[in-house]
């Protein structure tokens, strides 16, 4: 396989492609038939799906750098430049992305209903911003994708969405533009500081790199990056858009949301806030904050999902626990939470994804998403039951699973570094099964009591080719996460590594007396690369 | 059923391991297999169920029910169950059977690890996916598979008529698979995987009449308070992580002792360890969920609730023994949470009529006797206990389940609406069903610890335990363990009562069910009974494996005609040993006399006289009380048997307590917290913005002539601000 | 000679804005635009005796752009026209909040 791709020159085009296929085919889709969109979109995907496997084995496993990496100049004057590349880190968030919109595209088919082609290309669209997300190695590329993606869902939201879709896509994107506007500023200062110290202007996340921040410098930019990507996480308390975005979203629009676009968040947090300003990332309040917001997200939502009435309100509420043990293991900072902390994002957006087309398919069918409404299901829908419960139990963390790895070693990396902590977000596992339970048990269970739940049709031929490969994921996962872990660990070292050895030199340099060090060390004491002489 | 007095003769006649020859090796024999043929049963049987479904729900989908022996179902949907379900247990009860006789022939010290693959691997922390084959996971993999699959042939009749045949077995299965992994699995967490996983069965199986909402809640709520546990578990292995960097079990007990004796650490682990056996084990005060695991069908009461999911508790603890013999805080905790759960739980069955709660009650209260028996340092008699325990708790349960079968269809076949499983409403069943009767007497009397019967023998080994632990030299709270020995002696002495009663209840005086539902009456067939005989050999002959070597001697062992002495005890000693020397080196050694002075053979016999009168007189007392059936039955229980009657009330104090606040709070959260404090904040930040527009928005008249005024203004301004 | 011309162009504009800023029929505040760009074109013109051509070429691209407008402008003067019946721009508040 892998003299076959060399022989392709694949990782020569391959991230390319995977942009700008995607954009290709909004343009086929928006020409195409309204009756074709959907196959057409679909056959896309996959197409897109198919060509991103090929990573898998194009990527190198020992190595802790970008790979794949080229660049092209864009607007040279500023430093801009159309570069990408993917490490350990971004390789399973592609994967994810191209996996989970192919079967989100398939699973719309009967859910959108009005301006299909609009729909399907705004799809293919979003997907193309998304994996450009993931592969821009330049700062300013990447904001540019990071903001391309909020014009793709605002319209999912807005046009397809429930009856409150007007006011949940303005919150939608007023919470996250927020955010990200802060990142923007935080971005030109490095732009600003980057010339001032190396001399050119660059946007590139290798150069920015190079550039010696102080202590004070880099909790104000961890600051502002930090919420831009706190608001996407979500992170407790800035997590409010996300229950009203995904009640209103269509159903591929809240499987795309919380199986790709929540990631973005954490991405970045390990692509931009821990490398580029590790002594404010290490500094005692800040880790502790975002271990205790981490925390927070965890009890807090699980018990505020326990009591929705409607259920796709609960899965979204889920989705804040579970992001709280990916924000957890990261703020870790070592090799057990982090890795655990990208296995339970690449879980979650396989469970959480699947849990969010079942309830579309039992949208569907029964046009209600009220828990109560609902009962004895399983009677009449055992596959569908079957699919459901085994989405509920990889969510909820059962071992055997997906959920539990990434759980497991977040928790594990977590106790490693901040016991207390660890301690109270484990009795999330407890609250896991306090709102997942009773909401399987009221809509699969229970008495078949109303003639609407009795003729309740099981999953059609399209619905399990959707959910056998999610389920099928979910399990494989859980038994076998070796390959991913071994892809994802050189890169998650390189980013413990930096952190720590800037830790080790801002530990020696304040505690050093003397002042030999000269200029290589900053009034508080920050050490300055070789990039500013 | 064969088979498993084959398993019996085998272990019996070829003598204990100790004897075997020494450098031989010890080569697993398919090991994978075991393990892996449950899971291929639990597909096929799944496929099969699924299958089933799709017709089954055509049927509830036109109003009706559907019926399994009907037109309509495909004969593949009840015979390939039948045969899948008990046969996969066969195959994986025989390759243990290899197993056991090979490692028989060997003396193996250290355990043999089988290697699959890196099961998760970040760098700094490794777990594999193996399976680790010794002493004990052999003995577990025998009670497992085969008390499994004697219950899977009983579940055969039993549940022959359920609509959900198929899914039952499949269930059955994935459980059987989940509890091997657990006992077989080579790290803790390997084995927490198992331990989730029949946590998993068990709720799909004690819900498993989901239409049913009280069923369904008593599946939910037995998770959740296992989740709980497993909340100490997931601690204890972050701990170990912590302390060893790994979670496998041969390096952690290897480094064990490089921790302090009585250290904070090791206690802290050992702590976290019995919450979670706390939980699974069903002992205080988590024990709630149990009695209402009733709710399933009666064989997975008797498999998952009675013989090997309710022990794992007992296994972890007794695996982890060189981890709690360094930490006499958690040893003492562990033994006097078992023996209050064993006083309190015997008292609670003193006064149930219904015949499984009974039975529920008293396996909560022998699970206490198993977790003194690990906790005063005598790993192999919890271990001994939990064996018999196995035989004649299944072999009470598939009987109720016998009684509950024939009774519920007599009722059925009048269309009476009566409780089945209400002791009340039977009484003299003996006439109607003698083989049930006598098994279960043996058992009766097996539970009751009377001589020979196999729970004489690994009860009254904890109780003789405790005390001599209690008076070893450096016994860290010596008159603590007085107090757990006098506790065990008296919740002997309660079994006896409740077990007779209920026997008598059930099967003795007349009969209460009714006169025409008494012709419909009649004994199980032959796939329930023929695992009832087989259990109750079990029950009666089990306990000759491992006789004190005190009493071996004496007219209780047989004068030492028998060869066994001990066995189960030598063939633990590899994996007890480095226990032990911990417990001698700190503790000294154990006494040879009880508290108040006898020794073993007198307490012994003591013992088993008092228990014996305790039936005697029981089944006089009892036999003349005059009981009418439920519909009768007008009594108001008053003081303390409505106390007991209740349960203590301890449902209603954690929902009270506990249950309701979190509920409350969760509403609190939901209606103040997010959607006022949060969400209000932001729609507040989004009210100011929109305000602020409005009101600048008024400059706005839409008149082109203001717009042209302003404009001309602003530009006079700017030219005359240029200009000076 | 600069000066006069100055002081037409000065005059013009300020009939021009006044105009703008006390009619309300919107076609005489057009041509009063109208004026004031013409006033401003003859200043151009001026300058252009005494600094060169550039002037006047400007004055090209003005009156280009004027001609535009006047197309665009009475083109929409019309269709309101059509619409409301009068040119009175009082009448036309619909940008109002």
């Amino acid at each position: 396989m892998t003299a076959l791709l060399e022989s392709l020159g694949y990782s020569g085009w391959a991230l390319h492609a995977l942009i700008w296929l995607p954009v290709l085919g909004v343009g086929l889709v928006l020409w195409a038939d309204e009756a074709q969109a959907k196959i057409l979109a679909f056959w896309w995907s996959i197409g897109v799906f198919v060509l991103s496997l090929g990573l898998w084995w194009a990527f190198d496993p020992t190595r802790a750098d970008m790979q794949m990496v080229s660049t092209t100049p864009w607007i040279e004057a500023w430093g801009v430049s159309y570069s990408l590349g993917i490490d350990g880190i971004s390789l399973f968030m592609v994967m994810l992305t191209t996996f989970t919109t192919s079967l989100a595209i398939l699973g719309s088919f009967n859910y959108i209903q009005k301006r299909e082609r609009a729909f399907y290309a705004l799809m293919l669209l979003l997907e193309a911003a998304v994996i450009g997300v993931f592969v821009a190695t330049d700062v300013f590329l990447f904001y540019v994708f990071f903001e391309l993606t909020l014009v793709p869902m605002y319209f999912i939201v807005g046009i397809w969405g429930g009856e409150r879709r007007i006011y949940a896509a303005i919150k939608f994107f007023l919470y996250t533009a927020f955010g990200s506007l802060l990142m923007l500023v935080g971005i030109l200062y490095l732009f600003a500081k980057a010339k001032l110290v190396l001399g050119l202007p660059t946007f590139a996340y290798a150069d920015l790199l190079q550039v010696p921040l102080s202590g004070t410098e880099q909790l104000w930019l961890f600051t502002a990056f930090a919420l831009a990507f706190s608001v996407k996480v979500p992170l407790f308390p800035l997590h409010t858009w996300l229950p009203d975005a995904h009640v209103e979203a269509p159903t591929p629009g809240s499987v795309i949301l919380a199986a790709v676009l929540l990631k973005m968040g954490t991405y970045g947090f390990l692509r931009f806030l821990l490398p580029l300003f590790p002594v404010a990332a290490q500094h005692p309040t800040v880790v502790t904050t975002m271990l205790v917001l981490g925390v927070i997200g965890i009890l807090y939502t699980a018990w505020v999902a326990a009591v929705q009435p409607d259920a796709k309100k609960l899965v979204a509420y889920t989705s804040v626990a579970h992001m709280g043990f990916v924000v957890l293991g990261i703020f870790a900072l070592n090799v057990n939470g982090i890795q655990g902390g990208l296995i339970v994002m690449i879980s979650h957006g396989i469970s959480t994804g699947a849990l969010f087309l079942l309830l579309g398919m039992l949208y569907e069918r029964r046009h209600t998403r009220t828990i109560a409404e609902f009962g004895g299901i399983a009677r009449v829908a055992p596959w569908f039951a079957t699919a459901f419960v085994i989405t509920a139990l990889a969510s909820i963390g059962l071992p055997g699973t997906s959920g539990f790895v990434g759980e497991f070693l977040a928790l594990l990396g977590t106790f490693e570094s901040h016991p207390t902590i660890a301690f109270i977000a484990t009795l999330g596992v407890i609250f896991a099964a306090y709102y997942m339970l009773p909401m399987v048990q009221t809509v699969f269970f229970n008495k078949l009591e109303t003639d609407e739940n009795r003729q309740i049709k099981d999953l059609s031929s399209r619905e399990m080719v959707i959910l056998a490969p999610l389920c099928a994921l979910m399990i494989l996962i859980g038994w076998h996460p070796t390959p991913l872990l071994e892809r994802m660990e050189p890169s998650v070292r390189a980013v413990i590594e930096r952190v720590e050895a800037a830790g080790a030199a801002d530990a020696q340099a304040s505690f050093d007396p003397t002042p030999d060090a000269g200029p290589d060390v900053e009034d508080d004491g920050i050490q300055v690369t070789d990039g500013d002489e | 059923m064969v088979s498993g007095v084959f398993a019996s003769l085998i272990a019996l006649t070829q003598g204990g391991g100790q004897a075997a020859a020494e450098g031989a090796h010890f080569e697993p024999f398919l090991p994978g297999l075991v393990v892996l043929l449950p899971l291929l049963g639990f597909l096929a049987n799944g496929i099969l169920a699924l299958r089933h479904g799709r017709a089954s729900a055509d049927a509830v989908r036109a109003g009706g029910e559907f019926n399994l022996g009907g037109p309509d179902s495909r004969p593949s949907t009840h015979t390939l169950p039948t045969w899948i379900g008990p046969g996969v247990m066969a195959g994986a009860f025989l390759i243990t059977l290899v197993n056991f006789g090979r490692m028989l022939g060997v003396h193996l010290e250290a355990p043999v690890v089988v290697h699959y693959w890196t099961w998760m691997a970040t760098g700094t922390f490794t777990v594999d996916a193996a399976l680790q084959l010794d002493q004990l996971s052999m003995i577990m993999m025998m009670i497992i598979t085969g008390v499994g699959f004697l219950i899977h042939v009983f579940s055969v009749g039993y549940m022959k008529e359920d609509p959900g045949y198929p899914r039952y077995f499949a269930y059955l299965n994935l459980f059987v698979f989940f509890m091997l992994v657990l006992v077989m699995g080579s790290s803790y967490a390997l084995m927490f995987v198992g331990w989730e996983g029949v946590g998993l069965c068990s709720y799909l199986l004690i819900g498993f009449w989901f239409a049913d909402r009280e069923k369904a809640d008593a599946g939910k709520k037995a998770f959740i308070v296992n989740r709980i546990g497993d909340v100490g578990f997931l601690i204890a292995m972050f701990l170990l992580y912590k302390a060893f960097h790994t979670v496998d079990f041969v390096p952690v007990f290897a480094e064990a002792e490089t921790l302090a004796y009585g250290g904070a650490l090791v206690t802290a682990i050992t702590l976290f360890f019995f919450l979670g056996a706390v939980g699974k084990s069903a002992q205080m005060p988590l024990y709630v969920w149990l009695p209402d695991a009733m709710a399933g069908p009666t064989p997975v009461s008797a498999l998952i609730h009675a013989a090997t999911m309710v022990t794992a508790g007992v296994y972890l603890v007794a695996r982890s023994s060189v981890l709690f013999a360094l930490s006499p805080v958690a040893s003492a905790t562990v033994a006097g949470v078992g023996a209050l759960t064993a006083l309190f739980a015997a008292t609670i069955a003193l006064k149930q009529n219904d015949i499984k709660k009974v039975l529920a009650y008293s396996t909560v209260s022998q699970l206490g006797y198993m977790f003194v028996g690990v906790g005063v340092g005598a790993y192999a008699a919890g271990v001994f206990h939990l064996m018999t325990h196995a035989f004649f708790k299944a072999l009470l349960f598939l009987g109720s389940g016998a009684v509950i079968h024939a009774m519920h269809h007599a009722y059925h076949s009048t269309h009476r609406h009566e409780d089945a499983q209400d002791m009340r409403n039977m009484g003299g069943l003996k006439a109607y069903m003698p083989i049930t009767w006598a098994t279960m007497w043996v058992a009766t009397l097996a539970i009751a610890g009377i001589w020979p019967f196999a729970g004489f023998f690994s009860k009254d080994e904890i109780i003789w335990q405790t005390a001599a632990f209690g008076g070893a030299a450096g016994a860290p709270f010596p008159t603590l363990y007085t107090i757990y020995w006098i506790i065990a002696l008296a919740a002997a002495m309660l079994t006896a009562f409740y077990m007779t009663r209920m026997m008598v209840m059930t099967f003795h005086g007349t009969n209460r069910t009714g006169e025409a539902e008494a012709k419909q009456l009649h004994e199980a067939p032959a796939t329930m009974w023929i695992p009832l005989a087989v259990l109750a050999a079990l029950s009666a002959f089990g306990g000759w494996i491992n006789v004190p070597e005190a009493i071996q001697n004496s007219f209780l062992g047989g004068m030492g005609a028998f060869p066994m002495s001990e066995w189960l005890h030598h063939w633990l000693e590899p994996l007890t040993a480095q226990a032990h020397h911990i417990q001698e080196v700190n503790l000294g050694e154990l006494s040879h006399s009880a508290p108040f002075g006898g020794g073993e053979v007198l307490w012994a016999v003591l013992s088993t006289v008092a228990a014996g009168v305790v039936v005697l007189l029981t089944i006089r007392t009892v036999g003349r009380q005059k009981i009418v059936s439920v519909a009768e039955d007008t009594t108001e229980l008053t003081g303390i048997s409505a106390l007991l009657y209740n349960k203590y009330y301890v449902d209603e104090i954690y929902d009270r307590f506990i249950v309701q606040p979190i509920i409350e709070a969760s509403r609190f959260c939901w209606r103040v917290v997010d959607a006022r404090i949060i969400d209000g904040t932001v729609n507040a930040v989004g009210l100011v913005s929109k305000g602020i527009g409005w009101g600048i928005s008024m400059f706005q008249t839409g008149s082109v002539n203001t717009y042209a005024f302003i404009l001309t203004v602003g530009v006079l301004v700017i030219l005359g601000a240029s200009l000076f | 000679m600069i000066t006069e011309a100055l002081v037409l162009s000065a005059i013009l504009f300020v009939i021009g804005t006044f105009g703008f800023l006390v009619r309300r029929n919107a076609i005489i505040m057009f041509l009063c635009v109208e004026l004031q760009l013409n006033a401003v074109n003859l200043s151009f013109v001026a300058f252009s005796r005494m600094w060169g051509i550039d002037g006047q070429i400007f004055v090209f691209f003005v009156m280009t752009v004027a001609a535009a407008e006047a197309a665009v402008g009475l083109a929409i003067i019309i269709s309101i026209f059509r619409h409301y019946e009068t040119v009175n721009v009082d009448s036309f508040n619909l940008l109002k909040w």
